[in-house]
């Protein structure tokens, strides 16, 4: 789970990780007033994506009156980044901030180490650009160093990391102390991922987090009803909402063709051969192993709801599930929802003819398909070809 | 033979009163496993399937000298189950949950170092060795006895491979499902290793998905280990970047762990990699035909 910035500094404060002061706003006159409290301000829009100054979603205030100008136009903007897509994102939320003077920038994150089952921090002299970008060509500035998930945090490790960057005496002490805080806020709210990119050291000469991401694990979210109420939906695909309501493992993607799968592996493999036929996935879909004819129909209803969706495959290998169950939820959704475009059906598995035998039987125009290409091939077909 | 279970296989099911736990009981009865006992703390005398109930691990495994344990508890206590299931000394672990929190896998993978418990999973379908036993939740009837070891990152691509060999009659030594998440027990290598020094397994199909380096692992241990012809598919050639597909591990970031890198690791050291999800049993075939193993896999 994502949350705000705004949101990420105040989890973040309230661990004593130094962070500027700063207000939420949603309308230009919120933002006049949070703007009196500083000689200058930043306005930064609120949107869960990255690269938001070069799309014009962090601008310098010199005056309130400067600051609500600028609020005026950022709010309701679509704000265009390259990790939002073409169609940008709605500014709902502005976060009104102290200015700083910037005399250096680090970059620091805690993430999950997956191979060694542990914490590592990644840290890097060459704050404020992506890490991404770093680690591919400038591996030799990224400093890692692992953290045991028994242990915690240890100053030397802090120290280790501190030398490498070229921080010494007091500016070493207030890096260890943000680090083993990042560390408890990470352990304690089950976070996959803390970074403050950039970590800068202000013209004054003290450490500062002046912009912070915090993600979260969303296994553990069943453990932390604080970090939930923190989702904002507004962010949030609406047709995976309403998956997520149906524990539907939806992800909407850009085309025609709407797919229906049990299991993770085998919906990739379908968005995959889907492709290898010239037609575009319109979406992973994995209705899990025990889908229910009320979960099926959930699922159709996202996958119809989607405008660009022509034609709809479904794949299933029933396992434990069985085909026959499948089939009376296909039925069933098609008949209580109608359906509006073609529908290719492949089953295979437990009691597949009894499957076969249930779709046949609806009179419903189902296309059948004998395996996953055959589906695959139909389906392109159905959904006016391959590109 | 087989890896990892046989018909020596002594089977306690843990959260065995949960729905889950009882219908799986049942299935894996049916298949002829033996299921000795099952573990639900308050429920020690109770019988389930007409296996007898037990309150712990360890308890269950005095009485019914149980090697092997599946987990069917929810994600919330499945961490301490298999921390029981370790204590008790148990060979082999089989973890069915989805869902488990990260730190809780972390934490128990830095306990198990050392130990002589092998864990499989979590969020995975279990294993099988055909005719002899299953500790897991596939499906038995697609199987065929014989001598092509299955290996896979996902449930029903799974069955789907599985299936893709029985109709062309090639049997299956065992197939293992290794499961989705980020940490987990054995991986790829592990179990590569085990289909090497098994003398009946003639062939491996290997099953990987984007996310994470077992498969350029993988490639690396079959370049210096594998004397056995190895037939593979990748999941996920058209997955975009930055979004999980499912399952916790299966994510391109940071541009590693994408479809292109794993297939041309794993063809560079000979793999015979499917170029999609219905010619698996081809590619595995081809694989065994270059290899001149073919006539021994055909039943």
């Amino acid at each position: 789970m994502k949350i705000h910035e705004y949101q990420a500094k105040e989890l973040l404060g309230a661990y004593g990780v130094p962070v500027p002061g700063g207000e939420v706003a949603e309308t230009p006159e919120e933002v006049f007033e949070a703007a009196k409290a500083y000689d200058k301000c930043v306005i930064k829009a609120q949107i869960h994506s990255g690269g938001r100054g070069k799309g014009g979603g962090v601008k310098l205030a010199n005056s309130p009156e400067e600051a609500k100008a600028i609020a005026e136009k950022m709010i309701g903007m679509q704000l265009v980044t390259k990790q939002t897509g073409p169609e940008g994102k709605l500014v709902r939320k502005v976060l009104v901030t102290e200015a700083t003077n910037i005399a250096k920038e680090y970059y620091l994150s805690i993430a999950v180490d997956n191979e060694n089952a542990g914490l590592v921090i990644i840290a890097s002299a060459a704050g404020g650009t992506e890490i991404e970008e770093t680690a591919a060509n400038h591996p030799e500035l990224i400093v890692k160093e692992p953290i045991s998930v028994y242990e915690g945090f240890h100053n030397y490790k802090g120290i280790e990391v501190a030398r490498k960057l070229g921080l010494s005496g007091e500016l070493q002490k207030e890096f260890i102390g943000i680090l083993r805080n990042m560390t408890k806020l990470f352990l304690e709210k089950d976070c996959s991922l803390v970074e403050i990119n950039p970590l800068v050291l202000t013209e004054e000469g003290h450490l500062l987090a002046l912009d912070a991401k915090v993600n979260f694990d969303d296994n553990a979210l069943m453990r932390h009803p604080e970090i939930v109420a923190l989702r904002d939906v507004n962010e949030e695909n609406p047709k995976e909402v309403k998956a997520s309501e149906y524990d539907l493992n939806y992800i909407s993607l850009e085309g025609n063709i709407g797919c229906l799968v049990n299991g993770a592996g085998l919906a990739m493999a379908t968005m995959d051969i889907i492709k290898k036929f010239g037609g575009e996935p319109a979406n992973f879909l994995d209705v899990g192993g025990s889908a229910t004819t009320e979960r099926v129909t959930a699922a159709f209803e996202i996958l119809l709801s989607d405008p660009n969706v022509k034609a709809i495959m479904v794949n299933i290998f029933g396992g434990i599930m069985k085909c026959d169950i499948i089939a009376e939820g296909v039925v069933a959704a098609a008949k209580n929802i109608g359906m509006t475009v073609p529908l290719v059906v492949r089953l295979e598995g437990t009691n597949v003819d009894r499957g076969k035998e249930i779709l046949k039987e609806s009179g419903l125009a189902i296309i059948a398909a004998e395996d996953m290409a055959d589906a695959a091939r139909k389906a392109v077909a159905a959904a006016g070809g391959a590109k | 033979m087989s890896i990892l279970i046989d018909n020596n296989t002594k089977v306690i099911v843990q959260g065995i009163t949960g729905g889950q736990g009882r219908f799986h009981t049942e299935q894996m009865l049916a298949y002829g496993t033996k299921v000795v006992g099952g573990v639900t703390p308050g429920k020690a005398g109770q019988e389930v399937c007409g296996v007898p109930v037990f309150d712990t691990v360890k308890e269950a495994k005095e009485a019914t000298g149980a090697n092997t344990s599946i987990i069917y508890v929810p994600p919330k206590f499945a961490a301490d189950s298999i921390l029981e299931a370790i204590d008790a000394e148990m060979d082999l672990v089989v973890c069915i949950t989805e869902g488990i929190p990260v730190l809780d896998m972390a934490r128990v993978k830095n306990y198990m170092k050392g130990k002589k418990t092998v864990l499989l999973g979590p969020n995975c379908p279990g294993l099988i060795s055909p005719g002899k036993s299953k500790v897991g939740i596939l499906p038995g009837y697609i199987h065929k006895e014989g001598h092509v070891g299955v290996v896979s990152r996902s449930g029903t691509l799974t069955y789907e491979a599985v299936n893709q060999l029985s109709v062309r009659n090639i049997g299956q030594s065992s197939a293992v499902g290794i499961g989705g998440d980020p940490i987990r027990g054995l991986g790829f290598v592990d179990v590569l290793k085990r289909y090497e020094e098994d003398p009946d397994t003639y062939a491996v199909v290997m099953i990987g998905e984007i996310g994470g380096s077992g498969e350029e692992e993988a490639a690396e241990f079959i370049r210096d280990h594998m004397t056995k012809p190895v037939a593979a598919f990748i999941s996920g050639q058209t997955a975009p970047k930055g979004k999980r597909m499912g399952h916790a591990g299966a994510i391109i970031s940071g541009g590693k762990g994408t479809a292109a890198g794993k297939i041309a690791a794993l063809e560079a050291v000979g793999v015979v990699v499917a170029p999609t999800p219905d010619r698996i049993g081809e590619a595995l075939v081809e694989a065994a035909k270059k290899a001149g193993v073919y006539e021994k896999i055909l039943l």
